[in-house]
């Protein structure tokens, strides 16, 4: 049987970027908050590299309100954690998701102007619709704490509104 | 006679100024604009006050452009009759309104 190589590679990209579906079981709060710091370090990451490759004004921009937002938020996240007296535990998820940033970084390093623009920003709101929804029906309904709760459901307001900036983006680079 | 001189001349200065402008409050708290949507007069001033730990803007589509820092304000002031949908550049989903009568 043969299979198209699109829905090969489709199928792949969907394995390689979908690591917040393989969270099984339940996490903990002190596993719920591993997973938001580090997703937040994996797009700090990446801006960080977009701000360094890229020629483009609006992806420059927008890879510096990135990293601004989610260097915030993930302070603010930190202060919580000492304030609740929780140590962020590693996990699955968490591993999972920085295997998978890695790879992504990897890809994109190789690549250069327009290219390179369209691939970040196209992973932009592919990355940040996988954290909305990993937002919505898993970490949001599994956090205990009301405080973490609570950053959490601003969190999720966070990466919709970057979806949708960077969505705007990609519209512009069309 | 001095204090007879006054009064007419206070009346001139009262008379000769435009209605006092007002400032119009909207905060901003975990993205959200509050109150959404305003009403004001040509010549108000609409201030926000950001209490996020991050930068915000009130943006309108081909017109004003306010940057709001983290834990600051921004103002504006409206110039032109009409409603206005505003929203943040930095989180699209943050939206506000403001109806200006002359």
């Amino acid at each position: 049987m043969l299979m198209r190589p699109t829905a090969t590679l489709a199928a792949l990209f969907f394995v390689s970027t979908s690591p917040l579906a393989l969270a099984a079981e339940k996490p903990t709060d002190p596993q719920i908050a591993h997973i938001a710091y580090t997703a937040g370090t994996i797009d700090i990451e990446a801006a960080k590299l977009a701000i360094k490759k890229s020629k483009n004004k609006e992806v420059v921009d927008f890879a510096k309100d990135m990293e601004r937002d989610h260097e915030a938020v993930n302070k603010q996240a930190l202060d919580l954690v000492k304030k609740l007296k929780v140590t962020p535990e590693d996990n699955d998820t968490s591993k999972a998701l920085a295997k998978a940033a890695k790879e992504e970084r990897a890809k994109l390093a190789k690549l250069k102007g327009a290219a390179f623009d369209k691939a970040y920003i196209d992973n932009e709101v592919a990355y940040h619709k996988q954290v909305d929804g990993a937002l919505e029906t898993l970490l949001i309904p599994s956090a205990s704490n009301a405080e973490l709760k609570s950053l959490l459901e601003t969190g999720l307001k966070i990466f919709q509104g970057h979806e949708q900036h960077a969505e705007h983006v990609a519209g512009m680079l069309k | 006679m001095r204090p007879l001189l006054l009064a007419p001349m206070l009346a001139t200065v009262l008379i000769a100024s435009p209605a006092l402008a007002a400032t119009i409050e909207v905060t901003i708290d975990k993205l959200v604009f509050s109150p959404a949507s305003v009403q004001a007069k040509i010549g108000d001033t609409i201030e926000w006050t950001n209490q996020d730990i991050l930068a915000h803007t009130a943006t309108v589509k081909g017109g004003w452009d306010v940057m709001i820092p983290a834990k600051s304000k921004g103002k504006v002031t409206l110039k032109a009759a009409g409603t206005v949908d505003y929203f943040c550049r930095f989180h699209p989903n943050m939206k506000g309104r403001v109806e200006v009568t002359p």
